[in-house]
C-alpha cells in the first residue's frame, strides 16, 4: 500500500533529533510537525522571521500579525525569537538550519529538484524555496512517486525548470525511501507492502536495488 | 519641521515627490504588515508606471492589489504573486512586467542597497532559470549569482511604533522586509500605529535607527487576515 500523507510525515519525523531547528515547506512536510516524539525539542523555523513556530492560535489569541510563511496565522512558542526576512535567509542561506523538508514536482539523479514552475500554467514564483535548496546540507524531499497521470517523478533529469542543481540527497516518496548517491537513485526503504518490482517499475531514473530492502518503520 | 523631528502632517505631505515612472519599495509579507495607508494614498494620488518590489503583490482590492486596479504598476519585483486575478489578466496581457526572484535574494537585494553594497554572490538560484545571462563565479568550489542591489526612490513601511526621530519598532512577523524595504528608499516613508516622544523606546529595541527614515505619520489599520486559522 502506498503510503498516505500522514505516514509520509511520521517517516520524515524518524529524522528529527533534539535540538534540530528545521524549515517544513507547504503541505505534507507541515504535518511533519504533528509527529515531533514526546520529550524532544525542535524549533521550526518559519522564513516568513520566526523561529519557533507554535500551534494555530485560539480565536482569543488570533493576531493579523504573527503569522507563518503559508500566510497562516500562527502562535510561537515560548522561547521563540522573531526577524527580518533579512535575518531568517541569512539563516537558511548560511547553513544554520538543521533540517528542511519541502515537496517537488520532480527530482533527478543528479540531485536537481523542479518544485516552482510548470512552463504554460501560471507562475506564481519561488517564495522562498530557490534559497531553501541552495543554502540547506540537509535536505529531505517529499513527493508521491509518480504525478496523477502516472509519471515517474524520480527522473534521469529533470524536464521542469529547476529550483536547486545538484542539492538534493534524500526522497521520501509515497512508496519509498530512497538516497541519490554518484547519480543513481539507491533504494533504502519500500513502504510496507509494496514491492522492489513496483518501486523499480516506477522509477525512471537509474535506481540502484541493494539485496536487501527493509520495510519501512513509523517509530 | 525641526531637527529629527520626522513627523508630517498628511499622507499628501509623506508622498510629496513620488512621480510617474519611480520605484517603490514596500514592506510586508502578504498582507502582514503591509503599509496600508500609504498604498491607499499612492492609488488616490494616481501615479502611475510604478516599479514596485515587494514579496508579494497584495489580493483583489487590498493591499498592492489597489494599485493594479488603475494599471498603476508597470513592473513588479517579487518572490511571489498571483493570489488575484487583476494581477493574472494584466500579466498575461502583458501590461504588467513581472520579475520573479528568490526571497531571500530579493531580501538581501534590499537589505545590499540600504548598506552601500552594490552586488553580492548567492548560491541561491544557479542553475536555474533566475540565473539566466547573469555572472556567475566560482568560490572556494562553489558555484555562485551575481545579483544586484536594490534602491527605491521611494519606500514605504509598516511599524508599530515610532518616537518623532523615526525610531521604529514593529510588531511580531509583521516585521518580515520592513525594516529592509526602510534602508533602501531614497525618501522612506513610515506610517505606525503609535507615535510617542523621544526617549519612550528603549533605545536598544530599536529595529529601525531613525536615520534611515525621513518622513513619518500615524495611521489607523485593518490589518485583514489572509489565511485565518484557528486551533481546533
Amino acid at each position: 500500500m502506498a503510503l498516505t500523507r500522514e505516514q509520509m510525515a511520521r517517516r520524515v519525523a524518524l529524522e528529527l533529533q533534539d535540538g534540530f531547528y528545521v524549515n517544513l515547506g507547504i503541505g505534507i512536510p507541515t504535518l511533519v510537525a504533528n509527529y515531533i516524539p514526546d520529550g524532544m525539542q525542535v524549533m521550526l523555523q518559519s522564513e516568513n522571521g520566526l523561529l519557533g513556530m507554535g500551534r494555530f492560535p485560539t480565536e482569543d489569541e488570533l493576531d493579523a500579525d504573527m503569522i507563518n510563511a503559508g500566510k497562516q496565522t500562527v502562535t510561537a512558542v515560548p522561547g521563540a525569537s522573531i526577524f527580518s526576512s533579512a535575518e531568517s535567509f541569512a539563516m537558511i542561506r548560511g547553513g544554520h538550519i538543521d533540517l528542511t523538508v519541502l515537496g517537488a514536482f520532480e527530482v533527478d539523479v543528479q540531485g536537481n529538484i523542479a518544485s516552482w514552475m510548470v512552463p504554460g500554467k501560471l507562475i506564481k514564483g519561488m517564495g522562498g524555496s530557490m534559497d531553501l535548496v541552495a543554502g540547506a546540507e540537509n535536505i529531505i524531499v517529499t513527493m508521491t512517486h509518480c504525478s496523477k497521470d502516472g509519471q515517474s517523478k524520480l527522473l534521469p533529469e529533470c524536464t521542469l525548470p529547476l529550483t536547486g542543481a545538484g542539492c538534493i540527497r534524500r526522497v521520501l516518496t509515497d512508496l519509498a525511501y530512497l538516497e541519490i548517491i554518484d547519480g543513481a537513485f539507491h533504494l533504502k526503504e519500500r513502504a510496507p507492502g509494496v514491492t522492489v518490482e513496483e518501486i523499480a517499475e516506477k522509477t525512471a531514473g537509474k535506481l540502484v536495488i541493494p539485496d536487501h530492502v527493509p520495510e519501512m518503520s513509523f517509530a | 519641521m525641526a531637527g529629527f523631528d520626522k513627523r508630517v502632517a498628511s499622507l499628501e505631505e509623506a508622498l510629496d515627490g513620488l512621480e510617474d515612472g519611480m520605484t517603490v519599495i514596500a514592506g510586508g509579507f502578504g498582507l502582514c504588515g503591509i503599509p496600508e495607508n500609504l498604498i491607499q494614498a499612492i492609488r488616490d494620488r494616481g501615479t502611475r508606471d510604478l516599479t514596485v518590489v515587494s514579496n508579494n503583490c497584495g489580493v483583489d482590492g487590498f493591499g498592492l492589489g489597489v494599485l493594479l486596479e488603475d494599471r498603476q504598476i508597470r513592473k513588479i519585483i517579487a518572490s511571489y504573486v498571483g493570489e488575484n486575478a487583476m494581477f493574472e489578466r494584466q500579466m498575461l496581457d502583458g501590461e504588467l512586467e513581472v520579475e520573479l526572484t528568490p526571497q531571500g535574494t530579493l531580501a538581501e537585494k534590499m537589505r545590499a542597497g540600504g548598506a552601500g553594497i552594490p552586488a553580492f554572490y548567492t548560491a541561491t538560484g544557479y542553475g536555474t532559470p533566475i540565473a539566466e545571462g547573469k555572472e556567475t563565479r566560482v568560490i572556494d568550489g562553489r558555484d555562485y549569482v551575481l545579483e544586484h542591489a536594490i534602491r527605491g526612490d521611494f519606500a514605504i513601511v509598516k511599524g508599530w511604533k515610532a518616537d518623532w526621530y523615526g525610531n521604529v519598532i514593529y510588531r511580531h512577523t509583521a516585521q518580515n522586509f520592513n525594516p529592509l524595504a526602510a534602508t533602501a528608499g531614497r525618501i522612506t516613508v513610515v506610517e505606525v500605529e503609535e507615535i510617542v516622544a523621544p526617549g519612550e523606546l528603549p533605545p536598544s529595541q530599536i529595529h529601525t535607527p531613525g536615520i534611515y527614515v525621513d518622513r513619518l505619520l500615524c495611521g489607523t489599520f485593518e490589518k485583514r487576515i489572509e489565511q485565518r486559522t484557528l486551533s481546533a
